[in-house]
């Protein structure tokens, strides 16, 4: 469904992807794990077209393009059916919650705004934050902002979302509630991409496991297989590492 | 105090108000406002990076801050008219406060514009906005709180600034107080006259500054404290 190939890209001299090829099929949730500065965030960023790869292909479904070389017209075209996640958030702090969740439908997609508002609700209450609609992002937690960033991320039905260390930024009592909002899109058949530290995650809800290293895809395998038994040495050493710190 | 001095201060007063209130302060609110609307233009199409228009605004930014207001004033309203082009007092006034001040706020509009995180615009992008709606939808928005302070005291400059509108004949509050001072030749109790007067302007300025910088700031991006306090407002819904 989704796929890219060959992406390289580099800030100046360092070379942050090294040629990565990467796929989602639909309804899959894929985890993507690896080290800090292993080009997790780059590789995301790049799908998603914040950062523009140096080369590389994007096929999209009926879409085709090539990563450097797109117009951002075509950028618009892929993000309207993409949704992503921040790891700090990002939700916009003029906006409530519920305008948040409405801005894509209403402003970008034209939406009618009684059926966006009723929408928005829908999501929030999926989020389980339909209480908190009226508040602003800066009379929110951590986990509360996250979860209404997740509404937001999901409010246009997209074909794909995209999670960049969703837990990351919060307290450890707030990752569970953030957690099991994800759990839950996934039960649902949504097509996920999440590059997580949560290694309990990955392995309980990710279908696929990728894991990076140095601006390389190392290993991809089941997430079973990944944590019962991982292919490569640098992957095994890894697990070691962060399993054993948690 | 002598007699003579409490009688001219009852008389002159109102006479150096009314120009204060019809001509000072219209002068100040049309120029400000016009000079918001350079500002804006000048801030956007630096940040945009519109080219051409970028240097047009940086070689007007320069030229606008480097050289002094009174000359600004004396080059539209004395030496345009060696080119043909005669205006009045006041709107030549009002053009030279306007461009000016436009030079000024414009990099106050850009730094605040600048200050919004990155992430707000990436996320706007991400949602579906253009370049222009995430400017006017939520850039500008939070932009606009943290440029509220500095635009202020740029308003507050300004209504001061007004008074060398009197060097073109402009009669307005200061001009009003010369006429009197040179009638009554009590030049120390005029010029304090005009100088409380223009106080008093700036006070109110002041105060209506703090009173709606209360009203607006718990939407701001770092608002954590006064938002925590308006929880109760949110609750209420
Ligand atoms: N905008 C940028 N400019 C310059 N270098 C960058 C930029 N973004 C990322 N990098 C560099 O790219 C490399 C990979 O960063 P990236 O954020 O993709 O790693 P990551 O795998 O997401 O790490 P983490 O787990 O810490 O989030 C790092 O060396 C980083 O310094
Ligand atoms: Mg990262």
């Amino acid at each position: 469904m989704l796929e890219v190939k060959n992406v390289y890209k580099s800030f100046g001299n360092n070379h942050v992807l090294k040629g990565i090829d990467f796929k989602v099929d639909k309804g899959e949730v894929v985890a993507v794990l690896g080290p800090s500065g292993s080009g997790k965030t780059t590789l995301l960023r790049c799908i998603s077209f914040l950062e523009r790869a140096d080369s590389g292909t994007i096929d999209f479904d009926e879409f085709h393009y090539d990563m450097a070389d797109i117009s951002k017209k075509e950028i618009h075209t892929l993000r309207m059916q993409m949704g992503f996640v921040f790891q700090n958030f990002n939700l916009f702090a003029n906006k409530t919650a519920l305008a948040n969740v409405m801005e894509g439908l209403v402003t970008a997609r034209h939406v009618p705004k009684a059926e966006a508002q009723k929408r928005a609700h829908e999501m929030l209450t999926k989020v389980g934050m339909e209480d908190r609609a009226d508040y602003y992002p800066a009379q929110l937690s951590g986990g509360q902002q996250q979860r209404v960033a997740i509404a937001r991320a999901i409010a246009s039905g997209p074909r794909v979302v995209l999670f960049d260390e969703p837990t990351s930024a919060l307290d450890p009592e707030l990752t569970g509630e953030v957690l099991a909002v994800m759990r839950n899109l996934a039960e649902e058949g949504t097509t996920m991409v999440v590059v997580t530290h949560e290694m309990k995650f990955a392995e309980n809800v990710a279908n696929r496991v990728v894991f990076m290293e140095g601006g390389n895809i190392v290993e991809e395998n089941t997430a079973k297989e990944f944590f019962r038994n991982p292919q490569k040495e640098r992957a095994r050493q890894f697990l070691q590492k962060t399993i054993g710190e948690a | 105090m002598s007699e003579r001095v409490v009688e001219i201060i009852s008389q002159s007063f109102f006479q150096i108000l009314i120009p204060g209130i019809q001509v000072t302060i219209p002068l100040t609110i049309i120029s400000f406002a016009l000079g918001l609307l350079i500002a804006l233009f000048l801030a956007l199409v630096q940040i945009a990076n519109v080219p051409v228009l970028k240097q047009f605004a940086l070689v007007y930014i320069w030229f606008f801050r480097g050289t002094p207001l009174l000359v600004q004033l004396f080059i539209v309203f004395f030496g345009l008219p060696s080119l043909g082009v005669v205006l009045d007092a006041f709107p030549a006034a009002v053009i030279t406060f306007a461009l000016n001040s436009g030079a000024y706020n414009a990099e106050t509009l850009r730094s605040a514009i600048l200050a919004v995180p990155k992430g707000q615009t990436e996320a706007a992008e991400l949602v579906g906005l253009t370049y222009g709606q995430t400017m006017r939808r939520i850039i500008l928005p939070q932009a606009f709180p943290i440029a509220f302070p500095p635009l202020f005291n740029s308003l507050i400059g300004m209504v001061k600034d007004t008074s060398l509108a009197s060097s073109i004949t402009v009669i307005e509050l200061f001009t009003k107080a010369q006429q009197i001072a040179a009638r009554t030749f009590e030049p120390f109790v005029l010029y304090l006259e005009a100088a409380a007067i223009y106080l008093i302007f700036c006070t109110v300025l002041t105060l209506l500054q703090k009173w709606l910088e209360k009203k607006m700031v718990y939407r701001t991006p770092e608002s954590k404290l006064t938002a925590s306090e308006n929880k109760g407002a949110g609750e209420e819904k």
